[in-house]
């Protein structure tokens, strides 16, 4: 089932429609409910291996729906200690669930001041069409 | 942009719409997957009022589509259906399309969206060294609904005027559809049972109404993509297009170079000395998705790529070097940076029950 539109208030926001958790310098990411919409259905999840390093604003891993192929973008950089092994099995949560069981890796955060320029779920909706 | 007779349908049952050959068109309703399975298991009703038509008409019709199609338009009978492509003098593919022959004198061509323009061009060009025929391009006069699966027919069926019956597969009839006259085809682009209905676009609302009330399910272009590749057919604009010819499609089947079509001197070359690259279908061994212009490691290029909603594993079509194009024989596939490995597939990828 689809989730319903929301965004909740204690994520912060990246413009290319992914959400991150900060917690101490322990992150997970994910994509919002308006990304997941866009995509459609989702059907694979390619994650990149536990260890390798991501960039802010650059891809880490690739999200498909059965139509389309997207990149998608890290809120934060860091070093990815685990990523979320149901989505092998079950990619479509990212669907039903886009903020809890859809959450796609967690990041040892290498600069937590990179978050000061992340959005609020207010300045981020404003972004929506 | 424009818009098919259908569009506040589409607008009422949910649909995301796409840009789509200059038409906004939806590409699904509740979703792919869902879309594709009812076709599979009972009924999807396609808005296909994109696709355009061209009628061929007069004494010298049938000469001037001899000349322009692959196949031979001799073996097509009055109420017949065809599948031929429109070939260049070097062989390469136009447009493919499905001819319907209504009169002795009268044709109906549907044509792909995007193709419509040139091939009506081609056809007139054509034309002009043929005596006593017309060409007259109908693609406003139609719209076209694909009615598709294993409870397809029978639901149309319901719908016709007492005592009409419909036409068996690649057959024609002129028929009424819930109080519409129509040109009813037993033809489709998915592999199950159905049929295609081709009539005025004002009277498509009510028809779409009636087919939804009869247990249809709308299926938006993604399934319709979906459902085609499963069954290994050809793709215009994907896994045709001017710089690859017949031969190498897997389209020797509608060619009949004795014709002497447009074409046929370049197609019978091709045959007699054989291509070098074949299309083939493929299914990943293991995860991923491979995607229309992925190459293929050692020489080649997938042409479409989607994830099998039947079968639940990446599948596609690609262009092979023909010593390789081999069912069973493994490959590799360059997935945006990854190494996927694929195998060469039977035809069709998925067989699916209603016309096995």
């Amino acid at each position: 089932m689809p989730a319903d539109a929301r965004y909740p208030s204690d994520l912060l926001y990246h413009p290319e429609h992914d959400w991150v958790r900060l917690d101490g310098d322990l992150a997970t990411f994910g994509v919002t409910w308006f990304a997941q919409d866009s995509l459609g259905e989702l059907v694979f999840f390619d994650p990149p291996a536990v260890g390798s390093r991501v960039a802010k604003d650059d891809g880490y891993a690739e999200l498909e729906s059965v139509k389309a192929v997207s990149d998608v973008i890290a809120p934060l950089s860091g070093e990815i200690v685990e990523v979320n092994e149901r989505l092998a099995e079950q990619p479509d949560l990212v669907n039903s669930s886009p903020y809890d069981d859809g959450w796609l890796v967690r990041v040892r955060v290498s600069d937590r001041a990179e978050a000061d320029a992340l959005l609020d779920a207010e300045a981020y909706r404003e972004l929506l069409p | 942009m424009r818009t098919t007779s259908l569009h506040a349908r589409h607008l009422a049952a949910g649909a995301r719409l796409v840009p789509f050959a200059g038409w906004e068109m939806p590409v699904q309703y509740a979703g792919i997957r869902a879309e594709h399975r009812a076709v599979r298991s009972g009924i999807g009703v396609f808005d296909v009022s994109h696709m355009g038509e061209i009628e061929t008409r007069g004494a010298g019709a049938a000469a001037l589509l001899q000349r322009i199609l692959s196949n031979d338009v001799e073996k097509l009978a009055v109420g017949g259906a065809q599948y031929s492509v429109l070939c260049k003098p070097d062989g390469g593919v136009l447009d493919d399309l499905f001819t319907y022959r209504l009169e002795e004198r009268r044709f109906l061509t549907v044509t792909n969206a995007a193709n419509h323009a040139k091939d009506l061009a081609w056809f007139r060009g054509q034309a002009a060294s043929f005596a006593d025929v017309e060409v007259v391009d109908r693609a406003e006069d139609y719209a076209m609904l694909a009615v598709q699966g294993p409870e397809a027919r029978p639901l149309v069926a319901r719908l016709l005027d007492a005592g009409q019956e419909l036409p068996e597969r690649f057959r024609t009839a002129e028929l009424t559809v819930a109080g519409a006259p129509a040109l009813v085809c037993g033809t489709g682009y998915t592999g199950e049972d159905g049929v295609e209905l081709l009539l005025a676009p004002a009277a498509a609302p009510a028809v779409w109404d009636e087919l939804l009330r009869g247990g249809a399910t709308p299926a938006g272009l993604g399934a319709r993509d979906t459902l085609r590749l499963e069954v290994c057919f050809h793709l215009y604009g994907n896994d045709l297009s001017e710089s690859r010819g017949p031969i190498e499609a897997g389209l020797g089947w509608c060619c009949k170079e004795a014709t002497g079509f447009v074409g046929a001197d370049a197609v019978a070359a091709v045959r007699a000395a054989g291509p070098a690259e074949t299309l083939v279908p493929f299914t990943l061994t293991g995860p991923g998705i491979a995607r229309q212009g992925d190459a293929v490691r050692g020489g080649g290029e997938v042409t479409s790529g989607t994830l099998s909603p039947s079968l639940g594993i990446g599948i596609g079509m690609a262009y092979l070097p023909t010593e390789r194009a081999v069912a069973g024989a493994p490959f590799e596939i360059d997935v945006r940076g990854k190494t996927r490995p694929a195998v060469v597939a039977e035809k069709p990828i998925y067989r699916p029950e209603t016309t096995r």
